[in-house]
């Protein structure tokens, strides 16, 4: 007799949290539509071709972000130029090398503590190593180093994840054939690793293209009229142009369009290579 | 013949070690060079008015260098964040794990995802220029942007991270127990409330962690939208200026290895103690309470 009431509780108490669990995963849908939808709403009648080529003018209420647009490439690709090798390097050794003991512990707390550091203290790093003591000033080269130690902890991680995924009968069907460890893996497993770890790839630029505060101090500006022709320049980037537009400018209100116009074109970025990365990655895992 | 190779072998060995060390040695340059320029505004403050002191007026003549507002600041958008994002964040991931099916799965991961990759001057921009007159209006606030505005839009970045690491702890909770306790008469939620979180807390403990160190260390959106007043905290609505949002805001105009400058390197030091703190307490918890059995992902 009391079975059944209690039975119908924990019924309806399941019905309520289940709710509740699917309400939260549905809020962060709500607000990555939210916040997207809103730069669009906004950003879309700023974008022109002229936005997209020209350089600001007149005092940056009019013109373009040809020159953020440039550096944030710039600076991305340079990182991805410095974390990517080593990246996959350690990945390699991590799995395909290393055996179990202190050492790769060492190597893994330092992966995870580096993983762990705040921007702004990539920032600080960048501007008191890269910048003061290697004497690179504020350049491209200082921030994409910045950005590039920044972005290590996410390609290792990437690799990893795809070296595992290759099968373990790969090696050893490849050594069996006499090939040596490294045959084996610059043959065998990196290419069967590849699409993995250029997914990875992929997510490290988008990450280092949409990182301020360690461009702010070693290679970030607020304006400069030229376009970059050495790696020793100092330069505009996407995510720089909006802090500074939205906060420190004596006309935030007049430039509110260019603020939402280049916002737009940051995520559109952004979110673009996440995109790609997620479907190829899907793709992947389906095996098609 | 099988020497030589044998010698090539372990060279290509040697280097890769070698790179392997690339992380710990950015590590070490680190915080040597955060010491090396930090340390030296201890020659004008003492550490405990440096921590303790209640004023920060750094270019006032003569200066005040107290990060105690700064640091109760980060500390208070921390844990008003971690209210949101700790429940907000392990409840997607029971969803993800337990409850979705594959079909809406597909659909939901990319979501969370993609809301981890939104750049955070972009939340931050987002948390000014939205957020932030909302606030003021309905709660008749001098400014937006406060304590509260930050403490929300922090949450946000962090619930990805607290997510995606639960959700691997959730999916690593072998299945056997599962079936076990539905075997038993429980239900679903039953099973998930009193078997599958439980076997699970560890990974969501470091989850919540991880979590935290990035909300604590995030500086876009503290910057943007705290308000960055150096005051502490004394309601939700009160602006505020956490050790990030201080040393972003201010090291372009502070001079060159001035005791400015070398304070700000110095809470920076602070601030990365925090996340290594953290970071090292999540570690604790992922190997002394590491999971055996069926794990997957």
């Amino acid at each position: 007799m009391k079975t059944r009431p209690r039975r119908i509780r924990r019924r309806i108490v399941q019905g309520i949290m289940f709710g509740l669990f699917r309400g939260a995963a549905a809020l962060n849908g709500i607000v990555l539509l939210v916040v997207v939808s809103f730069l669009v709403a906004n950003g879309w009648r700023a974008i022109n071709w002229g936005f997209l080529t020209q350089a600001p003018a007149e005092a940056m209420t009019k013109g373009g972000i040809l020159p953020c647009i440039v550096g944030t490439l710039c600076l991305s690709l340079g990182a991805i130029l410095v974390a990517f090798p080593i990246g996959v390097a350690s990945a390699v050794y991590l799995h395909e090398y290393a055996r179990p003991g202190r050492t790769i512990r060492v190597i893994r707390l330092g992966i995870n503590n580096l993983a762990g550091v705040p921007s702004v203290v990539f920032g600080l790093f960048g501007l008191a190593f890269f910048v003061i003591y290697l004497k690179m000033g504020v350049s491209i080269l200082a921030g994409a180093l910045t950005l590039g130690a920044m972005t290590l902890p996410v390609i290792i991680g990437a690799s990893e994840e795809a070296l595992r995924a290759v099968p373990q009968s790969y090696r050893e069907a490849s050594l069996a054939l006499g090939a040596s460890r490294w045959q084996t893996i610059y043959r065998v497993v990196l290419p069967a690793a590849l699409p993995g770890i250029l997914t990875g790839a992929i997510l490290g630029i988008s990450r280092a293209a949409g990182e301020t505060a360690p461009i702010m101090f070693t290679a970030a500006v607020f304006f400069t009229p030229d376009l970059p022709s050495s790696i020793f320049d100092e330069i505009m980037a996407l995510p720089y142009h909006v802090y500074v537009l939205a906060t420190a400018g004596t006309e935030i209100e007049k430039t509110r369009h260019i603020q939402y116009g280049t916002a737009l074109v940051l995520i559109a970025l952004v979110l673009g290579m996440n995109l790609v990365a997620i479907v190829y990655r899907s793709r992947l895992r389906r095996g098609v | 013949m099988l020497d030589v190779r044998r010698r090539k072998e372990w060279g290509i060995r040697s280097l890769f070690f070698c790179v392997a060390l690339a992380s710990i040695t950015i590590l070490a340059l680190i915080v040597i060079f955060l010491f090396a320029e930090g340390l030296p505004i201890f020659k004008h403050v003492s550490v405990k008015d440096f921590l303790l002191g209640e004023y920060w007026y750094p270019t006032a003549d003569p200066p005040d260098f107290g990060i105690f507002p700064l640091i109760t600041a980060s500390i208070a958008v921390t844990l008003i964040s971690a209210l949101l994002s700790i429940p907000l964040g392990v409840m997607t991931a029971i969803y993800l794990a337990e409850i979705a099916t594959p079909r809406v799965r597909e659909w939901v991961k990319p979501i969370v995802e993609l809301l981890a990759a939104l750049p955070s001057v972009v939340i931050g921009f987002f948390g000014m220029v939205v957020v932030a007159p909302v606030l003021q209006e309905s709660f008749d606030l001098a400014t937006g942007l406060n304590l509260f505005n930050a403490s929300v839009m922090l949450a946000f970045m962090s619930i990805p991270t607290i997510t995606s690491i639960s959700e691997d702890a959730i999916y690593s909770v072998p299945v056997e127990l599962k079936e076990a306790s539905l075997a038993l008469g429980a239900n679903h939620w039953q099973t998930i409330s009193r078997v599958i979180v439980p076997a699970s807390l560890s990974g969501i403990s470091t989850a919540v962690i991880l979590g935290m160190s990035r909300a604590i260390g995030e500086t876009m959106v503290v910057l943007m939208v705290a308000g960055g007043a150096t005051l502490v905290p004394s309601s939700l609505f009160d602006p505020v200026r956490p050790m990030p949002a201080s040393i972003a805001a201010e090291m372009a105009e502070a001079p060159f290895r001035g005791e400015h400058y070398h304070a700000l390197f110095a809470t920076g030091v602070v601030l990365f103690l925090f996340t290594l703190l953290f970071n090292l307490i999540a570690d604790h918890y992922a190997q002394k309470y590491k999971q055996v059995g069926a794990a997957t992902l």
